[in-house]
């Protein structure tokens, strides 16, 4: 059963619903059905071109578009934004090929999907969070050939990833890796949760929304199914941690949240505000206020011009 | 348990072809724990081609190797599951190849070279690992002031006791070396050597080694293996062999040496 949109503006060729033809997106849910079976494994999948260059997040929108209904709302960020050019890209591409209604808000939406963050806000068991993978395999640093990293995974030979952590911490004195921090799912695969930063790894664990990744140049798609064991890897004396802050956000305040640094002039003075702009803009409706506030909320579309 | 009489490893019939040329053939024998064996041969007379055949790199095409497990008793290697048989290969095996850039990580340094094989079994304390990484550089005579530096800044002779720590660093019983002195000059060599025994006496070690220095076989090995065409054409205890040669080959092979 073939699923069109017309396109309103011309009546030119109709898109297909969410751009990619049936066939494809069967082809995509039955890979993911496979990684939702066996969580933190990697699943290799005939990856389409997309109308969008990789590292653009092809990988993310094809599982986007092979999961996406008519009656969901979609939210895409980038960096924890709404507004970069990026999400707003991906945000367009599916209101017009899906025609589906489109959120900021983490609470409206069904599908998010992300690059780097996790939102801040708790996700629930009816939302489904795809995260854009540029590089899929966590052992790749140290062994580039893919018939031993396949092995290596089958027979749990996980010992290398201890060994990047090691070097870590023999030249920094921690562990100093903070985005792409390697996980072990389910006490059973390692897997790269790249590019999000290490603040957000706890939040995968035993999280309640299914968790959906998808590596467009590499042709993977991985899964952590409601209620997935996730666990940071660690060594006993040099046990992992989130980063922290001394400061809280500039504007609403928040301690819990991930914190972007800005530069506020050339005098050197800068402030913090949270990276997950509509946590932020919703503790200031609510009435929470930082430091810097002058009562303009500062979406992050002016932090740019705040920069210059 | 093993006895000391109980042989650690038994090689059956072995034998390696490579389409209609002969790798190596027929070749028996056994290892007890702690004895050296060397390899010696001319050139394509066989001695890698048996060397990865034992040691579970090349499966052969005829034959049998079995091995005194530590746990599992007697096992054939090549009926063993894949996962068995990489877990004995880094822990109670070691690998000394002849290029320490085919043993090392080129691009982790000293410290975390030898530490791999101890996150390998499950070593999770970061403080342990790095001194006992320290403690085995102490005893390849590397200074511990180089635990954090690359391999690539050691010299030959180093990268060469850098790979040998990293193998022994799991107290393995058996030891696999291809021409482990082989790319080094003289003077290296003879000290790298003198550390081979030091060690190999020390920890007892079962060792299998393959050269094509009669006075390198001399030094580190109780007995030797002679090859020609892939087959052993003699087989003795080492000064047996070199002293009082049996095998017209081998004469000529001990011979030419006494020449240089
Ligand atoms: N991978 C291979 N494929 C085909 N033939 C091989 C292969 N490896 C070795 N041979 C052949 O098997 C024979 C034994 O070679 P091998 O490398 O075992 O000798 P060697 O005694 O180790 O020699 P060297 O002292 O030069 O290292 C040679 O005839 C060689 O050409
Ligand atoms: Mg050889
Ligand atoms: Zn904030």
């Amino acid at each position: 059963m073939e699923q069109t949109v017309k396109n309103p503006a011309d009546g030119a060729p109709d898109y297909n619903f969410a751009y990619l033809d049936e066939q494809t997106k069967r082809m995509i849910r039955r890979a993911l059905l496979k990684a939702v079976a066996i969580p933190g494994y990697q699943v290799p999948f005939a990856g389409r071109e997309m109308p969008m260059p990789y590292g653009w997040g092809t990988g993310g929108v094809q599982v986007t578009a092979a999961v996406i209904g008519p009656n969901d709302t979609l939210k895409v960020i980038d960096q924890g934004a709404d507004d970069t050019t990026n999400a707003v890209s991906i945000r367009q591409f599916f209101a017009k090929t899906a025609q589906v209604a489109t959120t900021e808000k983490t609470a409206e939406a069904s599908i998010i999907q992300t690059r780097h963050r996790i939102p801040e806000k708790e996700l629930r068991e009816d939302q489904v969070l795809v995260y854009q993978v540029p590089i899929p395999e966590p052992l790749r640093f140290l062994v580039p050939r893919e018939t031993e990293t396949r092995k290596m995974h089958a027979l749990e030979e996980y010992g290398l990833m201890h060994v990047k952590l090691y070097e870590d911490i023999s030249r920094h004195g921690h562990i100093a890796t903070t985005y792409a921090y390697p996980v072990m799912v389910d006490d059973r695969y390692v897997m790269d949760p790249s590019p999000t930063p290490k603040f957000d790894n706890p939040k995968m664990n035993n999280m309640a929304a299914l968790q959906l990744f998808g590596a467009g140049r590499e042709k993977r798609i991985y899964a952590l199914p409601p209620y997935t064991k996730v666990k940071s890897l660690d060594f006993e004396d040099h046990p992992f941690e989130v980063q922290t802050w001394e400061d809280k956000c500039g504007m609403c305040g928040a301690r819990d949240s991930y914190l972007d640094e800005v530069i506020l002039d050339d005098q050197g003075n800068r402030m913090f505000v949270c990276s997950d702009t509509d946590y932020c803009a919703e503790r200031q409706e609510a009435g929470h206020r930082g430091p810097q506030h002058h009562d303009q909320p500062l979406g992050s579309a002016d932090r740019g011009k705040a920069a210059e | 348990m093993t006895q000391m009489n109980e042989p650690l490893l038994r090689v059956e019939d072995l034998t390696m072809m490579y389409g209609d040329r002969v790798g190596c053939k027929d070749v028996s024998f056994e290892l007890r724990p702690g004895e050296v064996l060397g390899i010696v041969g001319e050139s394509g007379s066989g001695k890698s081609t048996l060397l990865r055949s034992i040691s579970a790199q090349q499966e052969p095409t005829k034959g049998k190797v079995e091995y005194q497990t530590r746990i599992d008793g007697v096992r054939d290697v090549y009926q063993m599951s894949e996962a068995q048989r990489r877990l004995l290969m880094r822990t109670d095996w070691a690998f000394v190849h002849q290029n320490p850039r085919d043993g090392l990580r080129m691009n982790v340094s000293a410290g975390a070279n030898i530490g791999e094989r101890l996150m390998a079994i499950g070593d999770r304390h970061y403080g342990n690992i790095r001194s006992n990484a320290n403690s085995w550089l102490g005893k390849v005579e590397i200074a511990s002031e180089r635990l954090d530096d690359l391999p690539s800044t050691f010299s030959g002779g180093m990268q060469q006791r850098l790979q040998i720590a990293r193998n022994l660093v799991t107290s393995p019983r058996l030891v696999f070396m291809d021409e482990p002195t082989g790319g080094l000059d003289v003077s290296v060599q003879a000290r790298l050597l003198d550390l081979l025994r030091g060690l190999v006496h020390d920890l007892n070690l079962a060792v299998i080694i393959v050269t094509h220095d009669l006075a390198v076989a001399r030094l580190l090995s109780h007995r030797l293996m002679v090859m020609q065409q892939g087959k052993v054409i003699e087989h003795g205890l080492t000064d047996q062999v070199l002293d009082d040669p049996q095998h017209p080959y081998t004469q000529l092979l001990v011979s030419s040496i006494l020449q240089n």
